[in-house]
Formats: structure tokens, C-alpha cells, sequence
């Protein structure tokens, strides 16, 4: 009976927060409801950020919601958003995983529709072949050309020991000035910055193709990347956690000098599985460039889905299923983001939820108590 | 093409990467490593650059500047030190934030018209010496002079002085430090602000001094990248970042320089040993092979510092990207 007598504010004064590692796992639920809650946090304190600099918080987020959901053709365009960032993400959580720092996702992206176009433009393949025969042959030049944009640092990481966060973030600036040499320089189309479109045969199909016969579809410009995406995260998930490769890359991410005495082969394994993780974002590059820009071109294509990769992946906690979810939220955010003022906030945001993210991993990993003083032993 | 005139612009934009690095080398000394150098800058260019504007006070731009840059530089801090995460995480996530946050603050500022910027002058006297005189002591920012004597400084604080100790301790061996009575988190706070402040600075030299004006996150284009390359190369000592900085300062002006005139003319006084068409002049294009130069020197930069420092042994402070848990076994 006495507690009622004590006034409130003493009493909050001796409540104390005690943090305690946590022992066992905590329940499944768990770190789903401190990932939402995280980015619910991130969503309010962009909020005030935008009250801050003038906007309407309420209003941000609302017109973001019914222009990236609102229809089924604002869903189709957050798809198609969504597809390179697919890709994107699943190049970062494989590299991850292994606690390889590949933040060259951009510039690998960016090879990859360098790779793709070289078919069309160079041109490899004459340009009236079927299509089935241009889209595997870009397929396999994008992921070419992404997969060797991440042999680089991955070789220099192994061998010389380079950290490979400052080599794969140069190798970025270098394949943008790369690709600006050839729209600029041999594949200009009038001496603009970017090169003829490509034939129709060379583009990868969108369900408006198919309206002739469901007319639903018409003016829909999902295409077959958002497909690829959705296979490369089933491979992925495989390699990562059904093959003994992944279960090598987990063991080296989690525990590198057990993995050593294991016997695994850690400088090979870093130069694999940096170009396994460019091939997955050259396959974004080609699907962007030959799904949606259909030439090839520097600023829709060095749009930073390659960094929005990294916070997709960290945001899925690398689970490649999991990745494909998390691009279409980040999807919805950049479409309607371009017509919100001002226009840094979509990138503001993306920022707030990756640092409340991160923090919040601290609850997973720790117990918080809120205890009375006196009380703590 | 005067190459005195090059490498004269090329100090004043080596100076940026200067405070960028040696603030970096502060953080990553005390054992955290920040990667958000970058978000950093780019946070206290446009910061700098808006204050300037709105009160007509260079100098109180670049107080807030690097305010601004100290106080986010303090969230990394927190995530780091005090939540444990991971650093290399939490680094990319400041880059983005700082690019953010000062996107959207910076709205608008690109056509914001003119401002007054920090005061440029000559150092009488030394201007005499020659080749030095012109390229270090002629016409350059108040910054440009900062950096200089900043550079010793560095150097006597981390080597010769207590709180120097200290902070080699911390990043070295933090367990030690704490049993001798030092305060390690906090330590670690101060220096991860520390090199905040100094990004904020560095990118204040940027927008009020170097290439005035808000240019989103072109203003920055990498640098606060390039600074963290630099800080392995120095391997850790602010006389050898010095030395990087004002090599990749003068990289950056000839790539820019070089592209200009239509002969190279190469003299010494009146005698003229090289006349030749400049092709970087008659073949445009060439010119995005010469951008890409700046990134890749870094990741050759990159190789030659990794090599020496397995060739001698030597490397990043011991507790460099650690948290450090009191109480835990281990470094």
C-alpha cells in the first residue's frame, strides 16, 4: 500500500533500464516486430524531417502509398521498380553472407546493361534474330559483364589483401565513365548521351505485349525481369543455404579461422563468390536496360539501385526470399518518391531506415529491462 | 598550361582531402572505423554553404559545418560503441543519411546566387622561394594555410602527447587502456566526433573556399571515398596522408587542366625540349578515360599500401573495427 503514496515522477525516476546479453534465441516473431517497428520508427522520424524542411509529413506518405499502390497500374510500374532492386539486393546478401563488403553493386549494375548492350549495339547478333535467341545471349553477357566487374576487387581482396569496400566502390566511378566513353564516344545516337534504342526483338517482354489477348494487361510494363529476379532469389537461396558452397560461404562469414582449420579455401572462395555476387547484379543491369530503357543510357541506369541494394539486403536480413518483398516496399518508395517535394526524400528516408534498422538489431542481440532501483540484484 | 598553376590548384584541392583523411585517421586510431566520411562532408558542404548565404558569415558556416558533421558523426558513435553493431554497416548507413539529409536540406541552394567566400591571400616573403613560394604560399585559402600547420600538429598530438597515448592505447589495445584508468568509450566518442568535425570542415573547403557552391552530391563526387583509401595508404600517419592528399589534389586539377589547351609546350625558362599536340585536346572522348583515373590511382594506392604493410609487419590499430565489451575476453 505504501507504492501509492510515492509520486509518480520519483517513481519513473528510479526505474532503471538494465541490458543483458541474451542467452537463448528469442521467439520467431521476434525480430520481425523489431524490424517493423524499426522501420515505423524510421517512417515517424522522417516525418519530422520533412515537417522540418517544410513538407507535410501525412501528406508524403499517403501520396507515396496511392502512387506506388493505388492502381494496378502504379503496382505495375512499383514492379518494375522493384525488379532491378531485386537483383540488386541478392548481390549484396550473398557477398554479405560471407562478410565480403561489396558495395560495387552499382557499378557491377552498370556492366551488366554495358554487357547486354554490347550484343545489341556492337552488334554481336545481327539485329533481326529472334528474340529467343537475344535475350539468353544478353542474359549471359550481362552476367558477364557484372561477374567480371566483381573478379576485380574480389582478386585484389584475395591476393593482395585490398580491402575491398574502397576497390569495388572506385571500380563504380569507373564504369560509369566507362559507359559515358561509348554512348559518348562510338554508340551515339546524334551525338546525344546515349545510343540508338534497341530492336524490338532485343527487349524482354512486357505483360501490355500480351493485351491482345487479355486486354487487362494493357499498358502494363512489368516484364520478364521481374521473373529472373524472382529464379535468382530461388538459386540463391539454394546456393546459400542447400549446397555445400553456401554452407562454406556462411561457415567464413560467421567463423573465418574456423573455417581456415576446416580446410576451406577462403582466397578462392572470396573471388567466387564476388563474382557470383556481380553476375546477380549484372543480371539487374541487362534487365533494366532491356526491360525498361531499351538503349543504353548513364542516368537511368546509375540510378543507385546498386546502394538501395544494400539496405534491401540488409533490411531482408540476407535472405534472398526475403529480398524480393523488402525491393518491392523500397520499389513503391522510389516510384512515387520522384514526384514528392523536395526531392531528396526518398533518399533521406532509405538513410533513416537503414540506421534505425541497425540500431535495432541491438534488442535482437540484447534484453532490456526496465527494473526499480534497488531491485537490480 | 602552366603546370606551377596546376599543381598550385592542385594543394588547395588536395587540402580538402587532407582534413577529410586526418579526421579519419582520428576515428580509426581510436578503433572505429567510420565509413560515412563521405555523407559527412557532404552534410557540412551544404551546411557550410547554406549559412554562408543565409548570414553572409563564411566563418559561421563553417562553425555549423562542422557542428553539423560532429553531431551526426556522434549517431555512428552511438550504433557503434554504445549498440555494438557492426561498423562497416553502420558507416554505409551515415553515407546515406548525411547524402539524404542533405539533399533535401539543400533544396534549392544550387541557384542560390552568390556568396561571400573564405578569404584567399599571399604569405609575403615565402611567396620568394622559388617553385615552393608559388605553388604553397601564393594566392590560396585561409584553409590551405590551416592545413598546413595542421599537419604537424597531427603528427606531435598522436605521437608525442598524453591524450596522443591515449588514444594509440585505445585503438591498440582497449582492455589495457581501461585497466590503466582510461575511459574507452568516451574516448572513442570524442574522436569518432573528432573526425566529423573534420569531414564537416573538409567539405566546408569545399563549398566556401575550393569550388564554391552546393552542387547535391556531385559536391562531392567520391572524395570523402578516395579519403578513406587514403587513410590505408598513410597507413595511419597523418605525414603520409598528407603527402596522399596533396598528390591526389594535383591528379584531380591536371585531369581537369589537361583537356584545356591545344599544345603541350614543356620549358624551362626560355628553353623550349617539348612541343606536341595535345591529344587529350583532339580527341574529346579520351577525357573520360582521364576521369576514371582518380578512382583507380586509389585502388592502385590501395595495392601499394596493402603490400607494405604485410612486407613490414605493420597495419591498422589492433582494436580497428572491434566493439569493445567490458568484461569480454579479447582485444
Amino acid at each position: 500500500m505504501s507504492e501509492t503514496t510515492v509520486p509518480l515522477a520519483s517513481r519513473l525516476r528510479s526505474l532503471t533500464l538494465r541490458v543483458e546479453p541474451r542467452l537463448k534465441d528469442p521467439p520467431r516473431w521476434y525480430p520481425l516486430a523489431v524490424t517493423v517497428g524499426a522501420i515505423v520508427f524510421a517512417l515517424f522520424l522522417g516525418g519530422i524531417l520533412i515537417a522540418l524542411s517544410g513538407g507535410d509529413p501525412l501528406r508524403s506518405y499517403i501520396h507515396i502509398a496511392r502512387a506506388s499502390l493505388g492502381s494496378l497500374g502504379v503496382f505495375s510500374d512499383t514492379l518494375v521498380k522493384a525488379t532491378p532492386l531485386i537483383m540488386a539486393g541478392l548481390a549484396c546478401s550473398v557477398a554479405f553472407r560471407m562478410k565480403l563488403w561489396n558495395i560495387g553493386a552499382e557499378g557491377q549494375f552498370i556492366m551488366g546493361a554495358f554487357g547486354a548492350s554490347a550484343v545489341v549495339l556492337t552488334p554481336i547478333i545481327p539485329a533481326e534474330t529472334p528474340s529467343w535467341i537475344f535475350i539468353p545471349a544478353m542474359i549471359l553477357a550481362g552476367i558477364l559483364g557484372g561477374a567480371l566487374w566483381g573478379f576485380i576487387p574480389g582478386f585484389l581482396k584475395a591476393r593482395l589483401n585490398v580491402n575491398e569496400i574502397i576497390s569495388s566502390l572506385m571500380l563504380n566511378y569507373i564504369a560509369v565513365a566507362w559507359i559515358n566513353f561509348w554512348i559518348f564516344a562510338v554508340w551515339t545516337e546524334g551525338g546525344f548521351q546515349m545510343s540508338p534504342a534497341f530492336p524490338k526483338n532485343a527487349w524482354l517482354p512486357r505483360l501490355t505485349d500480351l493485351a491482345a489477348e487479355i486486354p487487362i494487361l494493357s499498358g502494363l510494363t512489368t516484364h520478364l525481369g521481374l521473373i529472373l529476379g524472382i529464379l535468382a532469389a530461388i538459386v540463391a537461396w539454394f546456393i546459400l543455404y542447400r549446397s555445400r558452397w553456401g554452407y562454406e560461404i556462411r561457415l567464413i562469414g560467421d567463423n573465418p579461422q574456423a573455417a581456415r582449420y576446416a580446410g576451406l579455401n577462403i582466397t578462392r572462395n572470396t573471388v567466387l563468390v564476388m563474382m557470383l555476387s556481380g553476375a546477380l547484379a549484372g543480371l539487374g543491369g541487362m534487365s533494366e536496360v532491356t526491360g525498361v530503357v531499351h538503349r543504353l543510357q548513364t542516368s537511368p541506369l546509375a540510378a543507385g539501385y546498386g546502394f538501395t541494394g544494400i539496405i534491401v539486403a540488409w533490411l531482408a536480413k540476407l535472405n534472398p526470399y526475403l529480398v524480393v518483398p523488402v525491393s518491392i516496399f523500397f520499389g513503391a518508395l522510389i516510384l512515387a518518391g520522384r514526384e514528392i517535394q523536395p526531392s531528396g526524400i526518398p533518399k533521406m528516408i532509405q538513410g533513416i531506415i537503414l540506421v534505425s534498422l541497425i540500431a535495432s538489431d541491438f534488442l535482437i542481440r540484447y534484453r532490456v529491462h526496465i527494473v526499480r532501483r534497488g531491485q537490480e540484484a | 598550361m602552366d603546370f606551377i598553376i596546376i599543381l598550385q590548384a592542385g594543394v588547395a584541392t588536395g587540402t580538402i582531402l587532407l582534413f577529410a583523411t586526418i579526421g579519419e585517421l582520428f576515428a580509426e586510431r581510436s578503433g572505429v572505423l567510420n565509413l560515412g566520411v563521405e555523407g559527412m562532408m557532404l552534410i557540412g558542404a551544404m551546411f557550410a554553404f547554406k549559412i554562408a548565404i543565409a548570414t553572409g558569415n563564411p566563418w559561421l558556416g563553417v562553425l555549423v559545418a562542422i557542428l553539423a558533421a560532429g553531431l551526426i558523426s556522434q549517431i555512428h558513435a552511438f550504433i557503434t560503441i554504445t549498440l555494438q553493431a557492426d561498423q562497416v554497416v553502420s558507416g554505409l548507413s551515415l553515407t546515406f543519411l548525411g547524402a539524404g539529409i542533405s539533399v533535401v536540406l539543400g533544396e534549392g541552394l544550387s541557384k542560390a546566387g552568390t556568396v561571400s567566400l573564405l578569404p584567399q591571400f599571399s604569405i609575403p616573403l615565402l611567396t620568394k622561394i622559388p617553385l615552393i613560394g608559388p605553388v604553397f604560399f601564393t594566392e590560396q585559402s585561409i584553409m590551405v594555410y590551416i592545413g598546413y600547420l595542421f599537419i604537424p600538429l597531427a603528427w606531435f598530438y598522436i605521437n608525442r602527447t598524453r591524450p596522443g597515448m591515449h588514444l594509440r592505447a585505445v585503438g591498440e589495445f582497449p582492455a589495457a587502456a581501461d585497466a590503466l584508468g582510461i575511459n574507452v568509450y568516451r574516448l572513442r566518442y570524442f574522436y569518432v566526433f573528432v573526425g566529423g568535425a573534420l569531414a564537416g570542415l573538409a567539405g566546408a573547403t569545399i563549398s566556401l573556399a575550393i569550388s564554391p557552391g552546393w552542387f547535391s552530391e556531385l559536391t562531392t563526387a567520391g572524395m570523402g571515398w578516395i579519403a578513406v583509401g587514403l587513410v590505408i595508404f598513410a597507413q595511419w600517419n597523418p605525414i603520409r596522408a598528407a603527402f596522399g592528399a596533396y598528390a591526389f589534389g594535383a591528379l584531380r586539377r591536371l585531369i581537369l587542366d589537361i583537356q584545356g589547351p591545344t599544345v603541350f609546350i614543356g620549358a624551362i625558362g626560355n628553353f623550349t625540349f617539348l612541343e606536341m599536340r595535345n591529344p587529350f585536346y583532339y580527341n574529346p572522348y579520351w577525357g573520360f578515360f582521364l576521369q576514371m583515373l582518380p578512382y583507380a590511382f586509389t585502388i592502385i594506392v590501395l595495392v601499394i599500401g596493402s603490400r607494405e604493410a604485410m612486407r613490414k609487419r605493420l597495419g591498422a590499430p589492433a582494436a580497428l573495427g572491434n566493439p569493445y565489451i567490458r568484461g569480454e575476453r579479447g582485444l
